[in-house]
C-alpha cells in the first residue's frame, strides 16, 4: 500500500471552465476518494422571486445558466402556466420544442468540444465549436441574443418566426448534420479517442439507480429516464430515447452524438409540421395560492421546477433542481479508483454545469 | 518585455457568473473569432498571465480566490471585467450572496458590458487592455530607472 496524499483540484484549473473544488485522496496515482466542495458560484437566485413579479422573474430564471438558458426559461414558464391554469397555443409549444432542441444541439457540441480538449485533441475541439457557431447564428438572427435569448415568456413565446427564418433553421440543420456525419465518426472510430474513453469511468446500471443519476450519464448505462417521452408532442416529432449499455465514457459520448442527430431530425419535423395560430396568450392577475411542478429534459438531464403562489403577484417560492446537482454523487463514485490523469476527463463526462447546480 | 503587447496571455476565471460570458470567452478561441491569430493564449497559470479576464459578480466564497489569483499575477497586469455582472452586479445585484462588481475586490482597468458580452466585445476589451498594459509597463520602467 502506497502513501496517501491529498491533491486539491480547482477551483481554478485549466481543464475546468467553471469553479468547483475537489479534494482527491490519492494512493500512489489512484484516486481512492474524491470530496467535492461547491459554493463558488452561489448567488441566491431563488430568493429573488420575492422581489420580481412572476412575469419578470423569467429573466432571472434564464440566467440560472447561460448554456441551458432556454430550458430554464421554459421550465419556469411551464410551472407558472400550470399554477395559473393557462393553456398555451400549440404553435408556441412547437416553437419551444424547436428552440430547446436547438439548444441541446449547441450544448452537446460544446460538450464534445470540451471533451476533445480534455483529451488533448485540439483540432477536434475547434471543429466541434465551429459547427456549434452555426446554431448561435440562428439564435442571433431570430432573437438577437447568442446565448441568453429571452425568447420564452410566461404564456408562450415572444415572437413568431417568418418563413425565411424557418428556412434558415432547416438549412442550418442540414448543414450541421452533414458536418456531424464526419465529426461524429472521429468520436466513434478514432483509435486515440477510443483508447482513452473506452472502459474508463464505468458506472453500472445499479450505480445509476442507487445514485439516481439523470440525463446522458444514466442513458449511457442503459437506464431510460428521459422526460421527453412523457410529452405527446415530442412523440409526434419522432422522439425515441437514445440508450447505450457499457456505462463508460465512450457510451456517454455516443449518447450525446446520437442525440444531436435525433434532435436535428426533430427540429426539421417541427419546421415541417408547425401548427398555425397564435404564439402566446396573455397571463395577467395574481398567482393563486397553491404550487405546481414541471419537468424539462435539459441537455444534461432532468430539470425540476417548483413554484408556489401565495395570492399576490410575487411567488413565495421558485425552486430549481438541476441535473448536475443530482449527478455529483455519480461523479464521485466514478472517480473512485480512477487514475489521476483521468480526473479532469471524468469530471467533464458528466457535463458539469456548476452555475446551474448552485444557482 | 515588449513582446507581450503583441501576444498577451490571458487567464480566465468565473467568479459566480451564469456561464453565458464564460462560453463567449471560450467562443473567442473558435475558428470563427480565432484570437490565437493575435497570439492570445488562454492560460490556466496566473504566473504566466498578463490579462485577467473575470466574469460574474463576486460572492463571498469566491472573493479570496479572486484576490489570490490577482496577487499571483506578475506586474504589469490588467484586469478586464467581462459582462454586466462583473461591471456592477447586473441582474444579480439584489441577491443575498452577491458583493457587487469585481471592482469592489480588485482594481479593474477595462469594463466590457453586455449580457452576455459578445465575443467581438470581449476581443475589443482585451485590445483596450493592451494600451493600459503598455502604459503600466512604461510607468514601471520609469520607477525602476529612478531607483
Amino acid at each position: 500500500m502506497g502513501k496517501r496524499t491529498i491533491v486539491p483540484f480547482g477551483p481554478q484549473h485549466p481543464a475546468l471552465p467553471e469553479p468547483v473544488h475537489l479534494d482527491l485522496e490519492l494512493e500512489d496515482e489512484t484516486v481512492v476518494r474524491a470530496i467535492p466542495s461547491i459554493g463558488y458560484v452561489h448567488r441566491g437566485l431563488e430568493k429573488l422571486a420575492e422581489k420580481r413579479d412572476y412575469n419578470d422573474m423569467i429573466y432571472v430564471m434564464e440566467r440560472v445558466c447561460g448554456i441551458c438558458s432556454f430550458g430554464h426559461g421554459w421550465g419556469y414558464a411551464g410551472a407558472v402556466e400550470g399554477l395559473m391554469s393557462v393553456q398555451i397555443p400549440d404553435r408556441a409549444e412547437c416553437l419551444r420544442i424547436m428552440f430547446h432542441e436547438l439548444s441541446r444541439v449547441h450544448s452537446h457540441l460544446l460538450w464534445l468540444g470540451l471533451l476533445a480538449d480534455g483529451l488533448g485533441f485540439d483540432s477536434l475541439f475547434m471543429h466541434c465549436w465551429r459547427i456549434r457557431e452555426r446554431v448561435l447564428d440562428v439564435f442571433e438572427a431570430i432573437t438577437g441574443g447568442r446565448v441568453v435569448m429571452s425568447f420564452c415568456k410566461v404564456g408562450g413565446v415572444r415572437k413568431d418566426l417568418t418563413p425565411e427564418m424557418l428556412k434558415m433553421v432547416k438549412d442550418t440543420c442540414d448543414m450541421i448534420e452533414d458536418e456531424m456525419r464526419k465529426t461524429g465518426l472521429v468520436f466513434m472510430k478514432d483509435t486515440s479517442v477510443r483508447n482513452r474513453l473506452c472502459g474508463t469511468g464505468v458506472l453500472s446500471r445499479e450505480d445509476i439507480i442507487d445514485l439516481s443519476a439523470v440525463g446522458p450519464v444514466a442513458r449511457g448505462s442503459g437506464v431510460n429516464n428521459d422526460v421527453r417521452s412523457a410529452n405527446p408532442m415530442y412523440r409526434d416529432l419522432g422522439f425515441s430515447p437514445v440508450l447505450y449499455d457499457d456505462g463508460d465514457c465512450w457510451s456517454r459520448c455516443m449518447v450525446r452524438v446520437d442525440e444531436i442527430m435525433q434532435s436535428l431530425d426533430m427540429i426539421r419535423n417541427a419546421v415541417r409540421d408547425l401548427p398555425d395560430g397564435d404564439v402566446s396568450v396573455p397571463v395577467k392577475g395574481n398567482a393563486p395560492v397553491g404550487d405546481y411542478v414541471f419537468r424539462v429534459e435539459q441537455p444534461r438531464g432532468e430539470g425540476f421546477y417548483y413554484v408556489q403562489g401565495n395570492g399576490s403577484k410575487f411567488l413565495s417560492r421558485a425552486r430549481v433542481r438541476t441535473p448536475t446537482n443530482i449527478n455529483i454523487p455519480a461523479m464521485t463514485r466514478m472517480l473512485q479508483g480512477c487514475n489521476l490523469q483521468d480526473v479532469s476527463m471524468l469530471v467533464i463526462t458528466i457535463d458539469p454545469c456548476i452555475s446551474c447546480t448552485e444557482r | 518585455m515588449s513582446g507581450t503587447t503583441k501576444s498577451p496571455w490571458i487567464m480566465h476565471y468565473d467568479a459566480s457568473s451564469c456561464n453565458g460570458c464564460d462560453i463567449e470567452v471560450l467562443a473567442c478561441l473558435t475558428p470563427v473569432y480565432d484570437v490565437e491569430r493575435f497570439g492570445v493564449i488562454n492560460t490556466g497559470d496566473p504566473k504566466q498571465a498578463d490579462i485577467f479576464l473575470i466574469t460574474g459578480a463576486v460572492n463571498d466564497q469566491n472573493k479570496e480566490v479572486v484576490k489570490q489569483l490577482y496577487d499571483q499575477m506578475p506586474e504589469p497586469k490588467v484586469v478586464v471585467a467581462v459582462g454586466i455582472c462583473a461591471c456592477s452586479g447586473g441582474i444579480f445585484r439584489d441577491c443575498y450572496n452577491i458583493i457587487g462588481g469585481v471592482d469592489k475586490i480588485i482594481p479593474v482597468d477595462v469594463y466590457v458590458p453586455g449580457c452576455a458580452a459578445r465575443p467581438e466585445a470581449i476581443i475589443d476589451g482585451v485590445v483596450k487592455g493592451l494600451d493600459v498594459l503598455e502604459k503600466k509597463r512604461l510607468k514601471l520602467r520609469e520607477k525602476e530607472g529612478k531607483k
